[in-house]
């Protein structure tokens, strides 16, 4: 790197050399930056056979997370609340078990879902979280409203979220 | 001109575009283009289409011919149509004059034919292909100007100013040429680079004329509309420049156009000032004249591709010039040194030989 771009100085026009006016060194040295990244390696992916796989840090799709095939959410509604693309819709039902409410209907619409994780701030339960999941692209709008079955996922395969939740939040 | 000369000029003319221009400009241009700037920019580049992407243009040419061809409802219908050929037309008759090797010795039937690997073999090549470089600014300003557009009529009138101001020096760089050699013929001008300084240096116009060349390369660049000089494209400002309103298989013709300048270019500063066809040293060992043929028609795209990849590094590593430093360049560096360099020329001319 050049000296004075780590002094971070501002070199003016009638400050520059003779040789540095001149163009040409200058333009040579530009020519030898660039061709010498042509040889530097490189980082793409070769995205449809090998995959990006997020840590546990990042916000994909979200979640709903239920332990032994029961739901942790109890219907409260906060996540619909604090939603600001309005993109989560959920319809309250009772139950016999101890947690008294369950949703009868969750539906998030993910052509509207901004990925912003208010709802898993918001949520008491934790029962709503991001997965690591981004590959979300539909033929309609009909495909892209996501009801319970494909919402619910188990515990321990969302174990990596929930333990960089509790270390984190 | 008799008929069969006419034809052999025919198969020629094919021959050039079909075998080797169109070939370059998918290959060499667009295709090169592509996988270079993405290794520069630490990128992997088209690699999908066919083993390494080599079969990508082959794609991109039926995506240009089946895209909808769009002219603004305000747009001068006829003029803006024109655009695109008048560029297209220009940038492939330049090509009439450019030596691509010397004489081809063919034997048909026991006979041997002498073919000029030149399509015409105009005495004032110099001068057509000035003149017909001058005209293609008319189809980027007519293109810029008919699409009732700001962006394309600032784009336009930016490229009438500077390639106005460049082909000055352009010409006044290859008067030393012409000064140096005593011909406007090309393939002369080639001819005479033969010799060698000291029994090494190859005689070439680059080592006679550096202070020339380097104007000539220089306005080459702005005559090309490339970067450092790409101003009447400027994509952050002026979205596409001329070319903004043009979709589908107009636009491709502008960017044909644009690489086949390139390739003008390359191939004029081949000419001029690399040798040409000239492969040095060739003469030294005892081949066939076929052989020697065949190597020189090399040389010439050995050359010529150098250049062309020299061009495109350029394009990867350089800022665009402002307005007015492209102007103080054309006219307060550039054209002085040019016609140093014709003082300088006539000077040793007169004194030294």
């Amino acid at each position: 790197m050049n000296k004075h771009l780590e002094k971070n100085e501002v070199i003016r026009l009638k400050d520059l050399k003779w040789n540095q006016k001149m163009y040409i060194p200058e333009i040579f040295k530009g020519m030898w930056s660039a061709v010498k990244q042509i040889f530097k390696p490189k980082f793409t992916y070769q995205y449809p056979e090998v995959k990006f796989e997020p840590a546990s840090s990042f916000r994909g799709r979200p979640v709903l997370v239920h332990e032994n095939g029961v739901e942790r959410c109890v219907a409260c509604g906060l996540c619909s609340r604090v939603c600001p693309a309005l993109a989560i819709q959920v319809q309250a039902a009772e139950t016999e078990l101890d947690k008294e409410r369950y949703p009868e209907l969750f539906e998030i619409n993910m052509t509207r879902c901004i990925f912003c994780g208010f709802c898993e701030e918001v949520c008491p339960e934790e029962a709503i979280i991001m997965s690591n999941e981004y590959e979300l692209a539909f033929s309609s709008q009909q495909e892209s409203i996501f009801g319970k079955d494909k919402l619910l996922k188990s515990v321990e395969e969302m174990k990596p979220r929930l333990d960089f939740l509790r270390a984190h939040r | 001109m008799e008929s069969i000369d006419i034809i052999e000029a025919l198969i020629k003319i094919l021959i050039v575009i079909f075998g080797i221009l169109l070939p370059c400009v998918t290959y060499l241009g667009v295709q090169l283009e592509r996988k270079l700037s993405a290794y520069i920019q630490n990128r992997i580049g088209p690699n999908r289409v066919g083993p390494f992407g080599l079969l990508q243009p082959l794609a991109d040419i039926p995506k240009l011919f089946m895209k909808e061809d769009v002219v603004p409802a305000n747009a001068n219908k006829f003029i803006h149509s024109l655009g695109p050929l008048i560029s297209l037309s220009i940038a492939f008759s330049t090509f009439a004059v450019i030596p691509f090797g010397n004489v081809l010795p063919i034997v048909i039937d026991g006979v041997t034919h002498n073919i000029k690997l030149q399509i015409a073999d105009v005495n004032i090549g110099v001068l057509y292909i000035l003149a017909l470089s001058s005209l293609a600014v008319y189809g980027i300003t007519l293109s810029g100007w008919s699409s009732n557009n700001k962006y394309s009529l600032l784009g336009g009138i930016r490229s009438s100013a500077q390639m106005i101001s460049y082909e000055l020096s352009m010409g006044l760089s290859i008067i030393g040429v012409v000064m140096v050699n005593n011909t406007l013929q090309l393939d002369d001008i080639v001819v005479a680079q033969g010799g060698y300084f000291f029994d090494i240096i190859p005689k070439w116009n680059v080592f006679v004329q550096p202070i020339g060349f380097i104007t000539f390369f220089v306005a080459m660049f702005a005559e090309t509309n490339r970067l450092p000089f790409d101003l009447p494209e400027a994509e952050p400002e002026l979205v596409a420049g001329y070319h903004t309103e043009y979709s589908g298989m107009k636009f491709g013709m502008f960017m044909l156009s644009e690489y086949l300048a390139m390739f003008m270019a390359a191939s004029m500063i081949t000419t001029l000032y690399f040798g040409g066809w000239q492969a040095p040293y060739i003469e030294r060992f005892d081949l066939s004249p076929l052989f020697v043929s065949l190597s020189q028609l090399g040389a010439f795209f050995t050359k010529f591709a150098l250049i062309v990849v020299f061009f495109m590094i350029v394009r990867w590593s350089m800022p665009r010039f402002r307005y007015d430093q492209l102007m103080n360049l054309g006219w307060k560096v550039m054209l002085p040194l040019s016609l140093l360099n014709i003082a300088i020329t006539g000077f040793f001319i007169l004194y030294f030989s």
